[in-house]
């Protein structure tokens, strides 16, 4: 079990306690908002951007800082994109009283 | 001690979860979405404080590029291409993600544990699999594809062989990380899975996919956090994977289905054994016109309409809402009728009719308008089909029986609006249609609506 790093045990509980929440969160979400809760929570997920970000403070040779810049380029699309359309079809909601 | 980073992380990890916390409600949601960008902020600030970036030239071109991508896409997609935005968003997602656990391991090469190459493992097959399938969903979406699914004799067979031929390369590279040849190979063989799976399942499936395609990319971030030990990423990837999930599991429901049956029941191919009941020609029809349509409506005190996707291929959900405000200027009662695969994701149905202003305390969901069927007076079908077929709660020997359904044939009149006699998705055909409270109106759905409001202003 050496292989294994220290820090794994405290992750897999973050995981967990991560997901217990998520479905918890989402399971309370009105149905009316189920389209725009996917292009937060895709917007969300675009923090993987971090990942890339880390791995860009040293990258080890070309082949991997392309990789990398490739990755950045498509994952800012999604966070530009995913929170401006979840912003437009949250915009679209009315009440009947506000008209 | 802690970092400066680890704090702006734990904020970042507040203000995601608060934001769909903030979904619960229409009235709160756009505090939500700006509470997840600043979410988003914080971590991409605190990387940066304590992450030394090298190459910020090539790094600020990569975010121009995105940013000039994103912003249009955002801002001129459609309502009714929102599930090809999606789709797209997935695969761009998965692949980033795909694209970042194979260049952490070109950098770590020499000496990667098991543990690291493992989780690295699973996320690049994760990942790649579900770019292509991804890629697939929005072809089929676009039109690009055909959006029957491809169904051949050995189909299960031959993508879980090549599954099962992706997961063996990995345990491979797993037992010897230095093999990095065969890292392309295996990314090669997720690809072709994601491929032939997406290939086989057919548009009206398309909600649960995207869902399940949405918790996929998910987890591979998820599974990012844990090589790069980075909670961020492990709770983001947590958050977005349930989400995923219980929309999967809402749609699935919904069809009365399992994910398996999904992903593998090929539903809608070769409507083979279909049909279902007497010989469809000994049945009749009746067809009526607008104007009968505009006089049944004007002795209504209560009318419910029922979209489907046919409203949003014929963008029809503003022509819905002219009749609606006409209906609701002589004092008849109106309601929307949902079903929650109505559509090809999940809610498109709702965010269509939001945009053509329908208030949402109109939309109703399936189980609260079902008791109401009955004291309704007409219900209007635009664009739906297969989720009004009473045959799913009579004919045991229909393959949409156990459907839960819109009881729309419990009105006293139904207006079924419908380009021709063709079948719906399902390949079996709707009861509905021979029923004698059923009035067929045979027509393009905006066209068809627009001489409905043409009539109901003579009238």
């Amino acid at each position: 079990m050496s292989a294994i790093p220290d820090d794994v045990a405290l992750n897999l509980l973050i995981f967990f306690l991560a997901t217990f929440l998520g479905l918890q969160l989402v399971q309370r979400v009105s149905r009316l908002l189920h389209t725009p809760l996917m292009s937060l929570t895709n917007a969300i997920s675009s923090v993987s951007i971090v990942a890339a970000l880390i791995v860009l403070a040293d990258p080890k040779d070309d082949l991997v800082l392309f990789l990398v810049i490739v990755a950045i380029a498509l994952v800012f699309t999604n966070i530009v994109s995913g929170f401006l359309i979840t912003e437009r079809i949250l915009r679209l909601f009315r009440r009947k009283d506000k008209k | 001690m802690s970092q400066l980073f680890e704090y702006l992380y734990v904020i970042a990890i507040a203000f995601f979860a608060i934001s769909i916390k903030g979904l619960s409600e229409v009235r709160t949601s756009r505090y939500g979405n700006w509470l997840a960008a600043a979410g988003m902020v914080f971590a991409i600030g605190g990387t940066l404080t304590a992450y030394a970036v090298q190459r910020v030239d090539l790094l600020v071109i990569a975010v121009a590029v995105g940013a000039i991508i994103g912003a249009p896409i955002a801002v001129k997609v459609p309502m009714t291409a929102v599930p090809q935005r999606t789709a797209v968003s997935h695969a761009f997602g998965s692949l980033a993600v795909a694209l970042v656990g194979t260049a952490e391991y070109y950098q770590r090469l020499p000496g990667i544990d098991s543990y690291t190459m493992t989780v690295l493992t699973a996320e690049m097959i994760l990942g790649y699999l579900t770019f292509m399938g991804s890629c697939i969903a929005f072809a089929k979406l676009q039109g690009l594809l055909p959006g029957r699914p491809l169904v051949y004799g050995p189909r299960n067979f031959l993508s879980l062989s090549i599954l099962a031929i992706t997961i063996a390369i990995g345990v491979y590279l797993i037992a010897d990380p230095g093999q990095s040849f065969v890292l392309p190979i295996m990314a090669g063989f997720a690809i072709l899975f994601g491929f032939v799976l997406v290939m086989a399942i057919g548009g009206a499936d398309m909600p649960t996919v995207i869902a399940i395609l949405n918790s996929y990319a998910g987890m591979s971030a998820a599974a990012l956090g844990f090589v790069l030990n980075n909670q961020v990423l492990i709770v983001a990837g947590a958050l977005d994977g349930s989400s995923g999930f219980i929309l999967a599991l809402v749609m699935s429901q919904a069809m009365n289905r399992s994910f398996t049956n999904v992903l593998f029941g090929g539903v809608g191919g070769v409507s083979s054994k279909a049909a279902g009941g007497a010989a469809p020609g000994a049945r009749t029809v009746a067809a009526y016109t607008i104007d009968d349509v505009a006089t049944i409506l004007d002795n209504a005190r209560s009318v419910v309409f029922v979209p489907g996707y046919g409203m949003a291929v014929a963008q029809a959900q503003h022509v819905v809402k002219e009749v609606a405000d006409l209906l609701q200027a002589k004092g008849i009662d109106v309601k929307y009728g949902i079903h929650p695969v109505a559509g090809r994701m999940p809610g498109h149905m709702n965010v269509l009719l939001a945009e053509a202003q329908v208030p949402y305390d109109q939309l109703w969901e399936m189980d609260r308008i079902n008791p109401l069927f009955p004291e309704t007076d007409v219900v209007i079908v635009v664009g739906a089909n297969d989720v009004t077929n009473p045959a799913a709660r009579t004919r045991a020997d229909s393959p949409l029986f156990g459907m839960p359904i819109l009881n729309v044939d419990k009105a006293k009149t139904v207006v079924f609006v419908k380009r021709s006699m063709n079948p719906g998705f399902s390949g079996v055909e709707n009861e509905l249609f021979y029923l004698p409270n059923t009035m067929m109106v045979f027509g393009d759905a905006k066209k068809v609506l627009a001489d409905l409001v043409a009539s109901l202003k003579k009238q």
